[in-house]
């Protein structure tokens, strides 16, 4: 089996370590994992700036470096959600391009989803001694589905006490460049977050989205919590922390 | 109403430095959200009542001008009069024609958007005629200087009830009272003589009946069955999109407005009122109108915003939006708050007069899973961001930026470059600290937050020297 890591931009950018404990649990599942150079970005921030000819673009060359693997997996239920829920309407209006984008929108994947409901992944590498909470990412839950996964693969790691804060399924505020262009607003909507998160009292919050995490973080350390961690799944699955 | 959405985000500064506000929102939010979310669960099957809902809506819109037809030809055979107005200066040009007919002095009033939409208050006041409202919100508001209302069905979402008291006092002349009991046992005792002295009763509608000619009100507090049958004259004012083919269908959709909009099985009101009164009826109208509003629907029949005229305005959007629970109704700067405000604003007062609304929202979709009639708030506010790229609406720094990035990301070695470069000024901001406190590129985002720090090298670079 041939997948395709889609590390993304922003774990390119900001934590490649994540892209590696992703590659690592691929390859814990037997996977075969092909890395294409030439990445960059799913188009996700033109698609939601109204520019649809840059995303488009953007998706042909995702396309291109990714149309041959099995599958496609990435770290990140946002950019996981743009390949496999919107390249169809980006591709709708190029006739002979829309199949060829369904087939690959129908082999993308987040990554805990991949792990647990595609190659069912049963031995974890990662070993954790802690509680936790998971914050549930907007589109890899409302886009993907994904809610039980991650939580599945969490508990075949005995060390990880899990306890749910209220609200996990709420927003964190980020919304990409809604992040900048409303500042005020968005540090608003993390503040409310970060509260629930510190009321549930655990060691780290748990996710599976770059930009939920650097939000959350940037948000908790302003607050001045210094203690509690933010994690990304993949690395606290591979036990790379 | 006046536009004052093109203030969102000033207006949005304050409301978040409102601290009263902020935590009036905070109590609000958490019952309506509750109460839907038990709500749902006692139908068998919410999601395919909704899909249901949703079919129903789009079927009917498909052919509105044929159900609008056939629902002036019922409602004018049980003696309603049935009239069109295009627009807000339409609609109060009909009611006022309508009052002047009928030597009206007082109006009383039942909760209607659409009269908001028109400035229908304003417009009777400036022709002589007394409106009074009567959902105890929208008098609250009326007797605060017309505040305009925060939410679609809790118009005074934003007040607390100290904020009410305190309002009642000086404007009932009465001692204060904090139990909310007395403050509308009070509210009662002031409207009881209007509802008897009123010679017209204005109500919106939350659906019209082709099938019947009837209108279908919605409401929790009785004001509505006092506002349609006391007085001599009953207008409904509200838009051509509220129509439904049959009752059956009605039912459908009453299965969905009040466990969406307040977590009711039921609203503690539903009447269906058909036709003025007839021989032998005890109670209803000597004279009912119809005044059924374009202002902007007809337009959005089978083009690309079509499926927002299905929203029947729960208000399930703004009770989980992130925004909204954030800033508040009033914020949003016109009638319609929230996501679907957020839709309904550029395209009904003019894109160029809303640029911030489509922006501001975090697409998180909470909205979208909880729409009764399944409505893709989120790819309709997407698709608003187009009209403002293609109608270069967008700022200058804001398209360099975005054309820049497409550019680059199209360009693997470029894209390599530059982010090698970025990360290193990333890592430079930070000094050796896990953060950047004041990011020059972004500083919105470091205003309310800090910004973590990069690990220091790009994946592509390690991956490259790994491999």
């Amino acid at each position: 089996m041939r997948v395709g890591l889609f590390v993304t931009c922003l774990v390119d950018l900001m934590r490649p370590r994540i892209g590696f404990s992703a590659l690592k649990l691929l390859e814990a599942a037997g996977c075969e994992v092909v890395v294409p150079a030439t990445q960059t970005c799913c188009g996700q921030p033109a698609y939601n700036s109204g520019d649809r000819a840059g995303a488009l673009s953007l998706a042909k060359k995702v396309l291109a470096e990714f149309g041959d693997c099995d599958y496609l997996v990435a770290p990140s239920g946002s950019c996981a959600g743009m390949i496999r829920s919107h390249y169809a309407d980006l591709a709708k209006d190029e006739p002979g391009l829309a199949p060829r984008m369904a087939q690959l929108s129908a082999k993308t994947y987040e990554l805990t989803d991949f792990l647990a409901s595609v190659v069912k992944l049963e031995r974890v590498p990662g070993k954790f001694e802690g509680s936790i909470t998971y914050h549930d990412s907007c589109a890899g839950l409302r886009e993907l589905g994904v809610k039980r996964q991650p939580r599945a693969l969490l508990a075949k790691m005995p060390g990880v006490r899990l306890t749910e804060m209220p609200g996990a399924e709420e927003c964190c505020g980020f919304g990409g460049a809604f992040s900048v262009k409303f500042g005020e607003i968005s540090a608003a909507i993390a503040e409310k977050k970060c509260d629930a998160i510190r009321a549930t009292r655990v060691d780290a919050v748990v996710l599976g989205d770059l930009g939920c995490m650097l939000n959350i973080e940037g948000k908790l350390r302003r607050m001045g919590d210094e203690t509690t961690r933010v994690l990304h799944v993949a690395e606290l699955l591979a036990g790379d922390l | 109403m006046e536009i004052r959405s093109m203030h969102f985000k000033a207006r949005a500064g304050e409301k978040l430095a409102d601290v009263q506000l902020q935590q009036n929102l905070k109590r609000a939010k958490s019952k309506f959200v509750d109460m839907r979310a038990a709500a749902i669960t006692e139908l068998d099957d919410f999601e395919a009542t909704r899909e249901a809902g949703k079919d129903l809506r789009d079927r009917t819109l498909k052919d509105l001008d044929l159900w609008l037809e056939r629902f002036e030809q019922e409602a004018s055979r049980r003696g309603a009069t049935v009239l069109w107005a295009k627009d807000g200066a339409e609609v109060c040009q009909r009611v006022i024609d309508i009052a002047r007919r009928h030597g009206v002095k007082k109006v009383t009033k039942s909760k209607s958007m659409l009269s908001e939409e028109a400035g229908l208050n304003q417009a009777l006041e400036a022709a002589g005629i007394q409106p009074v409202e009567t959902d105890l919100g929208e008098y609250i508001l009326q007797i605060n200087d017309n505040e305009p209302p925060s939410h679609i069905i809790a118009p005074v979402f934003h007040k607390s009830r100290e904020d009410v008291s305190a309002l009642f006092a000086r404007t009932h002349k009465l001692a204060p009272k904090t139990d909310i009991e007395a403050m509308t046992r009070e509210a009662r005792e002031v409207l009881r003589p209007h509802f008897l002295s009123a010679d017209m009763g204005i109500s919106g509608g939350n659906f019209l009946v082709a099938e019947t000619g009837s209108v279908a009100l919605v409401t929790n507090e009785g004001n509505g069955r006092m506002v349609t049958t006391l007085p001599r004259v009953h207008v409904v004012v509200t838009g051509i999109e509220k129509v439904v083919p049959t009752l059956e269908d009605l039912a459908t959709l009453m299965r969905l407005l009040p466990r969406s909009a307040t977590g009711q099985s039921i609203s503690n009101y539903f009447s269906v009122l058909t036709g003025k009164r007839q021989q032998g009826d005890q109670d209803g109208p000597e004279h009912m109108y119809f005044v059924l509003v374009d202002s902007g629907r007809a337009d959005l029949v089978g083009g690309e915003f079509a499926e927002m005229l299905r929203c029947i305005r729960c208000g399930a959007c703004m009770n989980h939006c992130p925004v909204y629970q954030a800033v508040g109704g009033h914020a949003y700067g016109w009638v319609y708050p929230g996501p679907m405000g957020s839709v309904l604003t550029p395209l009904f007062a003019g894109l160029e007069n809303a640029l911030d609304l489509p922006q501001a929202a975090t697409l998180c979709n909470q909205c979208g899973v909880v729409c009764p009639v399944k409505i893709p708030l989120p790819d309709l506010l997407r698709r608003l961001r187009e009209k403002q790229v293609e109608q270069r609406l967008r700022p200058l720094a804001e398209r360099l930026a975005l054309r820049t990035w497409a550019w680059v990301a199209r360009r693997p070695a470029f894209y390599a470059l530059g982010t090698k470069i970025g990360v290193r000024y990333l890592n430079w901001l930070a000094g050796g600290e896990s953060r950047i406190r004041v990011l020059g590129l972004a500083p919105e985002w470091t205003q309310g937050r800090d910004f973590p720090a990069p690990e220091g090298r790009t994946f592509r670079e390690l991956y490259k020297q790994r491999h």
